[in-house]
């Protein structure tokens, strides 16, 4: 397994008498998906708020390619290339879909927006996604279906060239065929070597998709193993119990 | 290229628009349909409404309107409203007026003077909303009482104070002669086709698939062919007694106000501040975790808002050569509120464009003048603007379900 791109190691936050994460570690790879499971109030959210620096951890240790680094706002993160793609997607529904894309970051000529520089950018991330659902990429983000809306939300955060990008419960909403094409996008973006973190709750979604599965329980990390190592069973026991038969919490830090 | 339909043809963008239409994203069509059809009723009921003396009191008279309902398309765009653009421009209009007539200013001064006082009170609205998060409507109605009373003040009460300079008066009394307002055309008519033909060839140069060149044309040409007959109908003799006065040529306001429409669309459709006020408008939230600074956006649209406010002042103290307690009063900013809304912006934020202002403007102005002649009382007259405003607003709130 090649070096994580980004690694926590004995992450703790409380938040007033509430010790929400206890001692947390997590690896994230490029080029794999890594699905991070956990019923809720495992501390799922508050993790990834931690990785994306909405929330600073009291303690841990926060390392990026292999450096320690500190993450104190979403600046800081944004600026290493983390990207959270947020179950409400964060889109604006009047505008189309290449200036939902470039939001707040427009490239200009001189004091005009270069419509025509964003529009072959734009185009190009959605054909490198192999995105070929949408219409026209100049119609309005409202006349989008859930699916494609995610699929906009995701390719906002391929644009920037974004190292890790993580999906917030992105089939939550979603009918089957929708799921379908989500995942697939999910994995092309590990294919191009991303390294995706993928929350779900949904288990056959993880089991299509991911390389590795993180499984919090209660604050802490029960397991962080290869897909190939468990079961549905085991990944439920983990969940539910925050142990399993045959995996032990070791078999994370490799 | 894998997105994107085949090149389209005259026929397909014409499904296209229908479905668009079909499907709510209605735009100004309403507004459009109605001044033809209000035109054609006030044509057939009075013998007066289609002369030229009457267009061009049609487009004096609705000026100040559009001008402040402009201002409000940046407010109205994040969904919030000024209820006191009406008495913002009284104040400054009263500036301008006191400067000139009571302390002996020139023009100049006294305009930068009152659109100053515009900026500020679009600061201290657009403060108080935004940076100490009291809503808008009531930010702007605690600040509709307080203009009027400082209008009141600086008026005296019941007092007019006349303006006779001649720059001022001329904006809402003076003409371009026929032929500078056919050069004016001509120019004018030059750049907006140019500029259309630049931006196809810069997208094809990009690559990238342009708007239909048939389409382009039918619009472009119907728009400048409606420009020239109205153009033609202002340059004939509209004085009722020659040999005292000739009056003919484009209002000079007009002018005025086709410059505030280039420039604001300018600012909504090319600069990345247009951009924002349309993202805060549509999803403030989603702006806000772009990067977008929506305080600040909003700071802005108000102080715009006020700005053109205080340029709506002039407007009405040049058409009525003196301010009093009630410039910009009465029913002014419902008249502008409603300008915004029947062309085609949305009260909800996020839609809504700066020609809205002046085809819904018109259709203000056709009713209250058309009204006017065939000499039905005030009352009536706010009826039917206050339902014609009801009617669009409807319109508005149902396209919105209908695209949701």
């Amino acid at each position: 397994m090649s070096e994580p791109i980004l690694s926590l190691r004995n992450i703790n936050k409380s938040f007033g008498a509430v010790h929400v994460l206890r001692g947390v570690d997590l690896d994230i790879y490029p080029g794999q998906v890594t699905a991070l499971v956990g019923d809720n109030g495992a501390g799922k959210s508050t993790l990834i708020k931690c990785i994306a620096g909405i929330y600073t951890p009291e303690s841990g240790d926060y390392h990026f390619d292999g450096k320690p680094v500190t993450v104190s706002g979403p600046r800081d993160a944004t600026a290493l290339g983390i990207e959270v793609v947020y179950q409400d997607l964060a889109l604006c529904d009047n505008l189309d879909i290449v200036h939902n894309m470039f939001l707040g970051r427009e490239k200009k000529k001189g004091v005009t927006l270069d419509e025509s520089h964003m529009e072959l950018l734009a185009r190009q991330t959605l054909d490198g996604l192999s995105v070929r659902t949408v219409k026209s990429i100049r119609q309005t983000v409202s006349s989008l279906s859930g699916g494609q809306r995610q699929t906009v939300a995701i390719a906002r955060a391929v644009l920037w060239n974004n190292k890790v990008v993580i999906l917030d419960e992105p089939t939550a909403a979603l009918g089957v065929s929708q799921t379908e094409q989500v995942l697939h996008l999910v994995r092309r973006l590990a294919d191009a070597g991303i390294a995706v973190v993928l929350i779900s709750h949904n288990l056959t979604d993880v089991f299509q998709v991911a390389d590795n599965i993180a499984a919090l329980y209660l604050g802490t990390m029960a397991a962080q193993v290869k897909l190939s190592e468990v079961s549905t069973n085991q990944v439920i026991e983990l969940i539910t119990t925050g142990k399993s038969a045959g995996v032990t919490k070791t078999e994370a830090k490799k | 290229m894998s997105i994107d339909t085949p090149t389209p043809t005259l026929k397909s963008a014409m499904g296209d628009y229908w479905s668009r239409v079909k499907s709510g994203d209605i735009g100004s069509l309403p507004a459009v349909l109605g001044l033809i059809a209000l035109c054609a009723v006030f044509t057939t009921m009075s013998s007066f409404f289609l002369t030229p003396g009457n267009f061009a009191n049609l487009l004096t008279q609705a000026a100040g309107v559009i001008v402040i309902a402009m201002g409000l398309i940046f407010v109205l765009l994040l969904g919030d409203i000024d209820l006191s653009a009406g008495y913002s421009a009284g104040v400054s209009g009263a500036i301008l007026v006191i400067l000139v007539t009571n302390h002996h200013w020139g023009w100049a001064p006294a305009l930068a003077v009152s659109i100053v006082a515009g900026i500020v009170m679009g600061l201290v609205i657009g403060s108080l909303v935004s940076y100490l998060g009291v809503p808008s409507f009531v930010v702007t109605l605690a600040m509709f009482l307080a203009f009027q009373g400082i209008l009141l003040l600086l008026a005296g009460e019941g007092g007019t104070i006349p303006i006779t300079d001649k720059t001022v008066v001329a904006i809402e009394n003076s003409n371009m002669s026929p032929l500078l307002s056919w050069a004016f055309y001509l120019g004018a008519s030059a750049l907006y086709i140019l500029s259309g033909l630049r931006k196809m060839a810069m997208r094809r140069k990009a690559g990238l698939k342009s708007e239909l060149v048939q389409l382009w044309a039918l619009k472009t040409f119907g728009l400048l062919a409606i420009c020239a007959g109205a153009v033609y109908s202002l340059n004939l003799e509209r004085s009722n007694n020659v040999a005292l006065v000739s009056l003919k040529g484009i209002p000079e306001v007009v002018v005025l106000i086709l410059a505030i429409l280039v420039v604001g669309t300018f600012f909504l459709g090319r600069t990345s501040f247009g951009r924002h006020l349309y993202a805060v408008g549509g999803n403030a939230e989603a702006a806000r975790r772009s990067g977008i600074d929506v305080k600040r956006v909003r700071l802005m649209a108000f102080v715009i808002c006020s700005t053109l406010s205080a340029i709506a002042g002039l407007i009405f103290v040049s058409r009525a050569n003196s301010v009093s307690p009630t410039t910009g009063g009465n029913a002014t900013l419902l008249y502008a509120v409603g300008a915004a809304v029947i062309g085609g912006t949305s009260l909800f934020g996020g839609k809504g464009k700066m020609r809205d202002a002046i085809l819904g403007g018109l259709v203000v102005a056709v009713i209250d003048n058309g009204m006017g002649l065939l000499g039905y009382a005030a009352g009536i007259k706010y009826i039917v603007t206050g339902l014609v405003l009801l009617v669009s607003a409807g319109v508005d709130a149902l396209s919105r379900k209908g695209s949701s």
